[in-house]
């Protein structure tokens, strides 16, 4: 179990506890979380859970792989050093108090 | 009280369309009603993770099924509507139950075409596969040493031919047109296909009519090719492509054309009624064309909930959809109808490549192999309306990034 939160661009936040095993893009749906979509249900082929990872937790989150790094050429709002998709972040406990940063496309 | 907006059908593009019609504070009524017992799940993983058995079925659900509910969303699971009544603005369920709306969104999807029972296509043992339901039959069945038999190339086919070796079956694939995906693709993702499978083991049988299925005590055992050829199968999958399901459309009384006919508002010809995904066709480039795909579904659902809030908004979105097979990614960006050109570009390992279709000097769509870049950069490259050459595409030391951003 990790305790995710997700901090929009208008300050609001919202904060769920993710079961271990889940990705990010799902418990971001399963939460409400806004600007998440999730289209591709994960297959990395639609861009459309992006995210910033907060700096302090980027080690922690682990490294984008090839094929993440290319569709993060792909996302609506342009990516940054800290960008992933949230797809591919897996809960585990050692997430617990992870924040994530939602872009909002305009 | 009001009549709400009612959605009829509880796949992907009803999904995105009460996700938008939420996200935009829209506060109008929503009733979903869906023919299955689930809510709303994404299709796609069913002929891959699902039936290999990777994915437990909560995380097919789009939303949890406590989020409409949480929503403020009224859902009817399990409830067919068997007529429209667009004087009255009224549906009426199965159970006769006449229920109002104010607008009607229909996403009804598609169905799997199934062998006609003449030639054996109701027999035990014969799956088509399209819903959770399906899936449930045919899983237990794939077991390790069974012999399946996959009529149709297509990509439901092959997925569920790479699940079924994954599985340890023995798989055997018959395609009546030359090659397989011969309706979808050029003849290099039809050859990269080919080889796929038969690396792994599948034996695909093109150019190659079938004409009966055969049975043995009341369940499917086979299959009579034309030439006479007898075929063993302890299973048979048919995919064989789908309809849309249009039947409460025409009862409707609404014009339909190889699905239900809607403007770039997904408007169909009853003002007060909207449809988007499968069941749906729609003009675009001068041609009337259906989609059956997660980003058709889910892009049209959501522009109908902008189209309810008032937004100045019309459907043009660039078509992609993808397949995974054994380990290949596949990815697909743009519609290949009218090429009349393909080049090929090399990948950067062996089983990697993609396939950029032309019409004279403009780019349609790509077909990517293992080759995320050429799937990323060329979607931003269709997007951005740039055409480049043919063979600057097939130069493997063309920057596809510079290109696309440049």
């Amino acid at each position: 179990m990790a305790n995710i939160t997700w901090k929009m661009e208008d300050g609001s936040e919202i904060s769920a506890d993710v079961k271990d095993g889940l990705n990010l893009m799902e418990a971001a749906t399963a939460n409400n979380v806004p600007h998440i979509e999730g289209e591709c249900g994960g297959c990395l082929s639609c861009a459309t859970c992006h995210v910033f990872v907060d700096p302090e937790w980027l080690a922690t989150t682990g490294e984008v792989d090839e094929i993440e790094d290319t569709m993060l050429e792909m996302t609506d709002v342009e990516r940054e050093e800290n960008s992933r998709l949230s797809c591919q972040i897996i809960a585990s406990s050692e997430l617990d108090g992870l924040i994530l940063h939602v872009p909002e496309p305009e | 009280m009001a009549a709400p907006v009612v959605i009829v059908g509880a796949g992907q593009a009803a999904a995105s369309f009460i996700s938008r019609h939420v996200a935009l504070g829209n506060a109008e009524p929503l009733l979903l009603i869906g023919e299955e017992p689930h809510p709303p799940y994404q299709r796609p993983p069913l002929s891959k993770k699902y039936l290999l058995g990777e994915l437990e079925r909560e995380r097919l659900f789009i939303r949890p099924l406590e989020w409409y509910a949480e929503q403020g969303i009224e859902t009817r699971f399990d409830t067919r509507v068997d007529d429209v009544k667009p004087d009255q603005k009224q549906v009426i369920t199965s159970t006769g139950e006449a229920i109002d709306y104010d607008r009607l969104v229909l996403c009804t999807g598609s169905h799997a075409r199934s062998l006609p029972a003449e030639i054996g296509g109701a027999l035990p043992g014969v799956f088509t596969l399209r819903s959770i339901a399906d899936i449930d039959r045919m899983a237990p069945e794939f077991q390790s040493g069974r012999k399946l038999l996959v009529i149709g190339g297509g990509y439901i086919g092959l997925e569920a031919a790479a699940v079924a070796r994954q599985l340890g079956l023995e798989v055997t694939l018959v395609e009546m047109a030359d090659r397989i995906l011969q309706r979808v693709a050029a003849a290099e993702t039809s050859d990269y296909f080919r080889k796929l499978h038969a690396d792994h083991g599948v034996e695909l049988r093109e150019a190659t009519r079938m004409t009966r299925l055969l049975a043995n005590d009341g369940r499917v055992c086979g299959v009579e090719l034309e030439s006479g050829e007898i075929i063993d199968a302890d299973l048979v999958l048919v995919g064989i492509g789908g309809s849309p399901n249009i039947e409460l459309a025409q009862s409707a009384g609404l014009d339909c054309d190889n699905g239900i006919r809607v403007s770039a508002l997904c408007q169909t010809s009853d003002p007060s009624i909207y449809a988007a995904g499968d069941c749906c066709s729609f003009s675009r480039d001068g041609r009337q064309i259906r989609l059956e795909s997660v980003q058709n579904a889910a892009d049209q659902g959501d522009l109908i909930a902008r189209v309810l809030a008032g937004e100045e908004v019309s459907y043009s979105a660039l078509p992609w959809f993808w397949s995974d097979q054994y380990d290949c990614k596949l990815q697909i960006v743009g519609l290949n109808l009218g090429h009349d050109r393909t080049v090929v570009r090399p990948g950067a390992s062996e089983t990697s490549l993609s396939v950029w279709y032309y019409r004279g000097e403009r780019l349609l769509a790509i077909d990517a192999m293992n080759e995320p870049k050429s799937y990323a950069f060329g979607r931003k490259i269709i997007e951005t309306g740039k055409n480049p050459a043919p063979e600057t595409v097939a130069d493997p030391t063309t920057d596809l990034k510079a290109l696309a951003m440049g």
